[in-house]
């Protein structure tokens, strides 16, 4: 796993921001921001897939629209594939669209309801590329069958699909131009469990025919066990802890991650009755007002004085493996 | 989904896929009410079109002895108080308001709804395209009309003829004071359509925003669009024969259906028939849209095709 350093970086992410502007009174003055993402950096390695999880709330999928540009950072630096896409126009950023795609978190809010699925696979063809109609239509009937849709399907409208056919109109759509980074937003959170296992199986065989990166957004700890490489702990607007997988669920370093991994239910009835979990109390604070000092510094169990004065940094202390947290301070 | 039934597909040869519009037209066919509307309204077209070439009878023509006549062979309908056939008055009428009423319904749909698109879809025009719409919606209208007609009757006539400028003054009238609703209504369902998740997935592909309007935005709005395009078509019949009952309008020897009507009026005890024949084409012909516009919103639904 820690090899993965020397790999060609796709996705470089630094600094990045996002806030939204709280308006309020009368004349709509601007009296604070939503830090719905807060100073958050990290790389994304071509081939491999990071998972960014966190509880609901806590910026996952904006991180993820950012890294698209689907809303304009309020600072920091976004590179894909060597370009930095941070600044860029809407029209520049237009032709940087094919590399970088999305699959969406509610695949019956995600597809128009009056477009046939041909035309909601084909539309990315139609934006960025100058096929013929028949060639088109070759390239979508391609498409549904790596998605496992029959190709008979392509005249039907999206109300007449089940969720995962749904998800897969998504994919196959995000699919269409040979993008190579993708960013899943909870792809599966809105499916059946049943449903889950076949999409998820769906993206790594996809990812690799076709070597696709992809940015997995979920709070499904166990599901971004089995798909990602890295793993991204968000809380409240930053990334708390960034580590290869194995090391993530085995040792987590942060407090924050051990209280999520203690959540995993348990199978086991006996150890689940056992088990020593980190219950945290209280609620998350509000974006809009995040506490001094670190931000997990209001539930953490093993708070200390210095966590309510200062931020403690993002850092590797061990190779590959990031954390932002006192405790680490060697 | 299974391996089994791609290949049998793929033996049968899937079925292309065809245009959206024959699936509408699968639909409306199935709508009982729509397509008899529809039928309607044609019948209603030739009626005026092509009938003046059968009844041959000029509608300006003055035949002093048979006035105030009731339904004879000589006139179907009557004769007005000149003597005027009522059947050739009616036909002549109805192209006048059926052209009015299009013309008018189609201006005020155009400007509606791009005024609403505009503001729903740009925040920065939002404001003043929707106060705009206010200051429409607060002008008095009698008043407003009165400036318009006074003000530019006169050239329009001079540049287009007496009826043909009339008829651009007219439709202008009717439309540019009829299209506030048509905003409001498209302005909120677009506001509303921005926020949905396919809008943003349309933003991830790239796509530019007039495509996003034509594309993901327009088809979306239809169902209100149409509802008030109906709606308008009767609403723009009902004010051009306002407007001609105040000699606002075309001139009182033109005949349209409204014109009629109101000059019916005055001899409703004596020939009841001169009011009920141009209501009731006014009426029919207004339902008969409503009734189309009703199936054509139901048809281009996906949602509700198929049901």
């Amino acid at each position: 796993m820690f090899d993965d350093t020397s790999r060609k970086t796709l996705v470089t992410v630094r600094g990045l921001k996002m806030y939204f502007p709280i308006r309020t009174g009368l004349l709509r003055r601007h009296t604070g921001d939503v830090k719905a993402v807060d100073d958050v950096s990290f790389d994304i390695y071509e081939g491999e897939t990071l998972g960014l999880v966190g509880e609901s709330g806590c910026g996952k999928s904006t991180c993820g629209r950012v890294v698209l540009r689907l809303y304009d950072p309020t600072e920091g630096t976004i590179s894909i594939d060597g370009t930095d896409i941070s600044t860029q126009g809407q029209g520049a950023l237009r032709k940087m669209r094919p590399v970088m795609q999305m699959v969406f978190q509610d695949p019956q809010a995600s597809l128009n309801p009056r477009m046939t699925v041909a035309d909601i696979i084909g539309e990315p063809l139609v934006e960025h590329t100058k096929l013929k109609k028949a060639e088109r239509l070759d390239r979508i009937y391609d498409l549904m069958d790596a998605v496992g849709l029959n190709r008979d399907f392509a005249n039907r409208y999206p109300h007449e699909f089940s969720g995962g056919q749904r998800q897969r109109i998504g994919i196959a759509r995000a699919l269409a131009l040979n993008p190579k980074f993708i960013v899943c937003d909870e792809p599966i959170a809105a499916l059946d469990v049943s449903i889950q296992a076949q999409v998820v199986n769906l993206l790594e065989e996809l990812q690799e025919e076709f070597g696709l990166t992809y940015l997995f957004i979920s709070h499904d700890l166990s599901m971004v066990r089995h798909i990602a490489d890295r793993v991204a702990v968000m809380y409240l607007g930053k990334i708390v802890e960034l580590a290869p997988r194995d090391g993530l669920y085995t040792a987590p370093l942060h407090p924050y991650t051990e209280a999520l991994l203690s959540a995993v239910p348990e199978p086991d009835p006996v150890a689940h009755d056992t088990a020593n979990r980190t219950i945290l109390q209280g609620d998350v604070p509000s974006p809009a007002n995040p506490p001094k000092g670190c931000n997990f510094c209001t539930r953490c169990p093993r708070v200390m004085d210095i966590c309510h004065h200062e931020d403690p940094a993002f850092r590797e202390v061990q190779p590959g493996r990031f954390v932002a947290c006192h405790l680490h301070n060697s | 989904m299974t391996d089994a039934s791609s290949s049998t597909s793929e033996q049968v040869g899937y079925t292309k896929p065809r245009s959206q519009w024959w699936d509408v037209w699968d639909q409306f066919k199935t709508h009982k009410g729509a397509v008899m509307g529809a039928a309607f309204f044609i019948a209603v077209l030739i009626f005026v079109y092509v009938g003046p070439y059968i009844w041959t009878l000029d509608a300006q023509y003055i035949d002093i002895r048979a006035r105030n006549q009731g339904p004879s062979l000589a006139h179907p309908m009557g004769a007005d108080q000149l003597g005027r056939d009522m059947l050739a008055r009616i036909m002549a009428g109805g192209r006048t308001s059926i052209a009015v009423g299009l013309t008018a319904m189609l201006l005020s749909l155009v400007v509606g709804t791009f005024v609403g698109v505009l503001a729903g879809y740009f925040r920065r025009v939002d404001g003043l395209l929707m106060r705009l719409t206010d200051l429409f919606l607060a002008l008095p209208l009698l008043p407003l009309l009165l400036v318009i007609i006074m003000l530019f009757r006169d050239p329009l006539r001079a540049t287009f003829g007496p009826e043909q400028g009339i008829f651009i003054l007219i439709v202008f009238v009717i439309g540019i004071t009829s299209w506030m609703q048509t905003a409001r209504i498209v302005r909120g369902d677009v506001l509303a359509l921005k926020e949905r998740e396919f809008v943003l997935a349309a933003r991830s592909i790239g796509t530019p925003p007039h495509r996003m309007i034509l594309r993901h935005v327009l088809p979306n709005v239809l169902s209100p669009i149409m509802v008030s395009a109906t709606l308008g078509i009767a609403t723009a019949i009902i004010t051009e024969s306002a407007l001609s009952f105040l000699g606002l309008g075309f001139p009182s020897d033109f005949p349209t259906w409204g014109r009629l009507l109101f000059d019916g009026t005055d001899w409703l005890q004596r020939n009841p028939e001169r009011v009920i024949w141009p209501g009731l084409a006014i009426s029919l012909t207004v339902l008969s849209v409503n009734y189309i516009g009703d199936g054509l919103r139901d048809a281009l639904d996906p949602r509700i095709r198929g049901r």
